[in-house]
């Protein structure tokens, strides 16, 4: 098999030879030494040239990627100035007569240990950055310089796993690609790829033993797709790809800023599901025209405990800012047993999307919840367009508590004078059916409605998202999820509320029309999927595609829905 | 030697940023400087070690005790002392 799939993390296809990442070996024996001194004095230029290294990365992190990811090296650099660390290091050589390369190995073990031990991810992480920065002084205690670890033309990388110094250090224009065996889509590599426009892939499940520097590869960032040594066909076909696609990025990229009006005149919002600041960046590049979807579950899961009013407030702001009147729909917290949280009282359940989880965590802790909601009313300023939602709604009584502790939140903080803006949205998620099929009575409490086509698909269909056995039945495109969509976006509409959509479908061009024609006001999507769904409503018609709309409502199963919107879309073309 | 006993209340604790910041500043005194974490009832350790201040867990209305001893002890205690109840410069909302 010369092909492997892996999760597509950043578009676009490179073609070129491969260069493989292998972290250079440093032997870290226990050899004996004669002169304690003159060891200790190598170690000590080792740590100079390492802090100067750190210091470049940080400043090169700092203007590329921003100061939440360069933070990490300002970190390394002060565990190189620790006197706990570096003594115990110090002294091993000395009292031992053993080699600066084994003690600065086997101490940052212990350290990294004894961080390891603290069984919280913010440990765990801690506990990779002291072997990545141990690695670095290894590295200069051996004459290894970055530069000799780097490809010195353009190349696509592939690599096991990459640590954030690793992913920092390659000079971007060598990059044509990176994939990666190790690693999630929220990854430093992830992250950096998107950042950088580099097309990308990780858990990519290549074999390295297949592979020698310089063997050719085409790697496609949006399919997640690694081919290695392409015969002539895959290699012209990805040319082709590339070649289109590098066309039609470059146009829709210019016209991507501009806003979404169909032939007829009618003008769609769209926008970016976003997970922190960094992205945030990032779709106004693309050219969203604000945010549609803020996940928040990671400041709830990054601290290992409740964060603080003040905490959550300044990270929310952050982001309000580089949106500045750009509108920000926040999802409030939508966690649940899948992801045991201790401090949330969240166990393991039998069915933890079935269960006690995001909005249904009210009734026991609203204080969670409150503390959230004047976290994001606070960090709000006079321009600011923040629109509040709140997920997993299956009931009246859960929307209209919400709202309260919505109207309350806003209560108090006018009371304290701490309240920039009165032009603040409440909405709700559309994910579970009962939430559809009573779509005119919730309206009465919202101002607007945002479609998880995800979870309505999933619970519509009674198919369980993370099983891949039934994955072949979980399709958006599926009449009965249609209709709930169609329905919702009805009712709403009678009620003079907006709905948007933010599941994967909003960011597909297959669904732009159908959504279209239903009357979807706002599409929340994956950044890069902007400009491609950007050019397609520029060549609709809302009337042609109501009447396809209204046929699709119409076919009995997700095939036919398929079939009919991709011929339908060929003649567009 | 001199001490003192002091609240957290920085949002993160003696975490991030702010353990960073002590950390910095401790090691500016020549004088020995040791922090213990009284509310988690734990090991008295090095001020001017970022891991093991980090290892120490302060969290947000945690004590701590800080002791100072040596060359310019008193100066070093108020330092800190300061640092802390500034929210670490940050201030509070």
């Amino acid at each position: 098999m010369n092909k492997a799939q892996g999760i597509a993390v950043s578009n676009g296809i490179a073609i070129g030879p491969c260069w493989i990442y292998r972290p250079a070996v440093v032997k870290t024996e226990r050899c004996p030494i004669q002169d304690p001194a003159g060891e200790i004095e190598r170690l000590e230029k080792a740590l100079t040239q390492a802090k100067q290294q750190l210091h470049a990365l940080y400043e090169r992190a700092l203007a590329s990627v921003g100061a939440t990811e360069a933070a990490i090296f300002e970190a390394h650099q002060l565990f190189l100035d620790d006197p706990e660390f570096i003594g115990t290091i110090q002294t091993a050589i000395q009292d031992e007569c053993i080699n600066a390369e084994a003690a600065v190995a086997e101490i940052s073990e212990t350290f990294a240990s004894q961080m390891l031990a603290l069984e919280d991810e913010y440990f765990q992480a801690r506990a990779q950055d002291i072997r990545d920065v141990s690695r670095r002084v290894l590295y200069c205690l051996n004459g290894i310089s970055p530069d000799q670890l780097q490809p010195q033309s353009p190349v696509v990388i592939l690599a096991e796993e990459l640590t954030p110094s690793d992913t920092m250090q390659f000079d971007r224009q060598v990059i044509l690609g990176l994939c990666t065996q190790r690693g999630g889509p929220t990854s430093h590599t992830a992250i950096l790829a998107r950042s950088l426009a580099v097309p990308a892939a990780v858990s990519v499940p290549f074999d390295l033993s297949n592979l020698c520097d310089g063997s050719v590869v085409v790697l496609d960032g949006s399919t997640g797709i690694l081919i290695c040594e392409p015969d002539d066909n895959e290699l012209v076909a990805a040319r082709q790809k590339q070649e289109a696609w590098n066309n039609t990025w470059r146009s829709q990229l210019s016209a991507a800023s501009q806003s979404a009006q169909t032939r007829d005149g009618r003008t769609v919002e769209i926008v970016a599901n976003i997970g922190g600041v960094i992205d945030a960046r990032q779709a106004i590049d693309f050219g969203a025209e604000g945010v549609g979807l803020l996940r928040t579950e990671f400041l709830y899961l990054d601290y290992g405990r409740l964060p603080s009013e003040e905490e959550q407030v300044a990270i929310y702001r952050e982001i309000l800012q580089v949106m500045g009147s750009r509108p920000v729909v926040v999802r409030t917290l939508d966690i649940g047993g899948d992801k045991p949280v201790d401090y949330l009282d969240l166990r393991p359940e039998t069915n933890p999307f079935l269960g006690w989880r995001a909005i249904r965590m009210m009734r026991d802790h609203p204080d969670v919840l409150f503390a959230q909601m004047r976290a994001l009313l606070r960090a709000t300023s006079p321009e600011s367009d923040l629109r509040v939602m709140a997920p997993m709604v299956s009931c009246v009584d859960e929307v209209r508590q919400a709202r309260q502790l919505f109207d309350e939140a806003k209560a108090s903080l006018r009371q304290e004078n701490r309240l920039a803006t009165e032009k603040i949205q409440f909405g709700i998620m559309v994910e579970v059916p009962s939430a559809a099929l009573i779509s005119e009575h919730l309206a009465e409490y919202v101002d607007f409605f945002s479609i998880g086509t995800n979870d309505l698909t999933q619970y519509t269909l009674a198919v369980d998202r993370t099983n891949e056995r039934v994955a072949y039945l979980a399709s958006s495109f599926h009449p009965a999820v249609l209709r709930l969509i169609a329905r919702t976006i009805e009712k709403a509409h009678e009620k003079g509320r907006w709905v948007g959509l933010c599941g994967e479908m909003a960011g597909d061009p297959l669904a732009t029309p159908l959504l279209l024609g239903l009357g979807l006001d706002e599409f929340s999507m994956a950044p890069s999927s902007i400009p491609v769904v950007k050019e397609l409503i520029r060549k609709l018609d809302v009337k042609e595609c109501q009447e396809v709309a209204k046929l699709a409502l119409a076919q009995p199963g997700t095939v036919a829905v398929r079939d009919l919107l991709e011929n339908w879309l060929s003649r567009l073309a | 030697m001199q001490s003192i006993d002091i609240t957290v209340t920085h949002p993160v604790g003696l975490h991030a940023r702010p353990a960073a910041d002590f950390v910095k500043l401790a090691a500016k005194f020549p004088c020995e400087i040791k922090i213990c974490n009284l509310t988690a009832a734990g090991k008295t350790v090095n001020a001017k070690s970022i891991l093991s201040v980090m290892t120490l867990g302060v969290q947000k209305d945690h004590v701590v005790h800080i002791e100072t001893n040596g060359e310019r002890e008193d100066e070093a205690l108020q330092a800190l002392k300061d640092l802390i109840e500034s929210d670490f410069g940050e201030g509070a909302g």
